[in-house]
């Protein structure tokens, strides 16, 4: 067990990491991802407010649609990363990262203005369970009459889990398949036992309970961002690739004036993805060298247990970040040789 | 609960020794690959470097974590083993057999006494983890 932003959660499950990884990809694996805080905004300015606070556009959502967004700073970084949900056109709930939840419930109670939105950090009322994988429909189904297969990617139900009121959304981090269920945290035990026993655990192409060891590589082999490695208050959405949330035409928001200059004058660095070609195992903040120089970091590195090979993200400058870059990593001392590479590394078969 | 077995010699740096003549065969413990989850990469030294006592000699990879690994005690290195380069995991599932590290000619041989016993080392590792 580790501490994460506060809450105590397992690394690994007994079968153990690339174990969880591996079935996640070829049938499902159950994640515990309670820590996660939901901040609900209700009022008739509600999709205004948060429009005017995140980079991606509020307005283009419909009911039961849900939204990757960012709340950003004046300079265009990254206060978090974060889902949006419409629940109703005077409703929406922001799900956000277990260890930004208070600095982002203060960031947007300060950055509410005389819109008219009620505020309330529910975080501690949900529990969150993701069943990820190419079972998650068949196994959810089992425990729910909502038509699960209809629901499309990034979209959502509410409805009952195995009697359960919640919210069922087609939404992950891992680059599957599958399904974030919220529902009230003291049904979170109920909830996890029964989905683990509609997907057969015991069995060897049954759901894997997951760690966050898992959930890590998984989320880095699919290419996806975490906030605190990939992404900070030093980091800008553009530089993260994250342009395609960066509605800059959308109207004012927090940080679109410098985001437009900087989309303008050119970005001067740029996350990369990397493949270790040498043996060796790239890790978070390790230096990035090129011709003997230092020019940039590694934000993530780990193996990835599907791809079977040593990957990772770093920031670098925009003339060394093409695909085929030959770049080197200091892997405590020694140089090992690496490649920028094409992001997702891994993009599952539809 | 972890397998200890009586014939070896071991260290609180949870690595195990076993004397075969002047020399030291050099693996980690059971209890030690259990901790650190599937080994994925293994980096051991050259045949022929030179380690003090409770020197670093190379590195335990797991998914997660990077763990250094140490002589016990201090000598040249004879022979690596090979097959961690291409099985890692053997680790993992044979950590006393096929999973040793390196065989070293042990500078003195008189060392391997100072480390603890079997039942000491279970006493250790039970310690750490309470």
């Amino acid at each position: 067990m580790v501490d994460f932003g506060g809450w105590d959660m397992p690394v690994q499950y007994p079968a153990g990491t690339i174990e969880e990884h591996l079935r996640t990809r070829t049938h499902a694996g159950l994640f515990d991802v309670s820590h996660m805080g939901e901040i609900d905004v209700r009022g008739s300015d509600a999709i205004d407010f948060v429009n005017r606070i995140t980079s991606n556009d509020v307005r283009k959502l419909t009911d039961g649609q849900a939204q990757y967004t960012a709340l950003t700073t004046p300079q265009g970084t990254v206060i978090d990363d974060l889902l949006v949900y419409r629940l109703a056109a005077d409703h929406l709930l922001l799900v956000v990262n277990a260890s930004t939840t208070d600095k982002d419930w203060e960031w947007i109670k300060s950055h509410h203005s005389g819109e008219s939105v009620e505020l309330n950090n529910v975080s501690s009322e949900y529990c969150q369970l993701a069943l990820q994988g190419p079972d998650a429909v068949s196994i959810l189904q089992k425990l729910t009459d909502l038509p699960l297969a209809e629901i499309k990617y990034y979209h959502f139900t509410p409805g009952r889990v195995d009697g359960v009121d919640g919210i069922v959304s087609r939404t992950g981090y891992t680059g599957e398949d599958g399904f974030e269920v919220y529902a009230p945290s003291d049904r979170a035990e109920q909830l996890w036992n029964k989905i683990l026993d509609a997907g057969d655990s015991g069995s060897t192409t049954g759901v894997l309970p997951c760690g966050l060891a898992a959930r890590n590589t998984l989320r880095l082999e699919a290419g996806m961002a975490l906030y605190g490695n990939e992404l900070d208050e030093t980091t800008t959405l553009l530089e993260a690739n994250l342009g395609w949330i960066c509605k800059l035409d959308k109207g004012d928001f927090t940080g679109r004036e410098t985001l437009a200059r900087q989309k303008e004058e050119g970005l001067k660095r740029k996350l990369s993805g990397f493949e270790v070609t040498d043996r060796g195992i790239a890790r978070d903040h390790q230096d990035v060298v090129v011709d003997g120089e230092k020019v940039g970091q590694v934000t993530s590195g780990s193996p990835a247990p599907f791809l079977k090979k040593n990957i990772g993200f770093a920031y670098l400058p925009v003339e060394y970040a093409s695909v085929g870059q030959e770049i080197q990593i200091d892997v405590r001392g020694r140089l090992v040789c690496a490649r920028v590479v094409k992001v997702p590394f891994y993009k599952r078969p539809k | 609960m972890a397998n200890v077995p009586e014939d070896l010699h071991y260290s609180k740096d949870h690595e195990w020794v076993r004397v075969d003549g002047g020399e030291a065969i050099i693996g980690i413990t059971d209890y030690a690959q259990n901790s650190l989850g599937d080994v994925v990469y293994v980096e051991l030294p050259k045949s022929g470097d030179e380690f003090a006592a409770n020197e670093s000699f190379g590195s335990v990879e797991s998914v997660k974590a990077v763990s250094e690994v140490f002589t016990p005690v201090a000598g040249a290195v004879t022979q690596i083993n090979e097959s961690l380069a291409d099985e890692p995991e053997i680790v993992n599932s044979d950590p006393y057999g096929k999973g040793w590290m390196i065989r070293v000619k042990m500078s003195h041989p008189g060392e391997v006494d100072s480390l603890l016993t079997a039942a000491e080392y279970e006493d250790f590792t039970k310690a750490e983890t309470e």
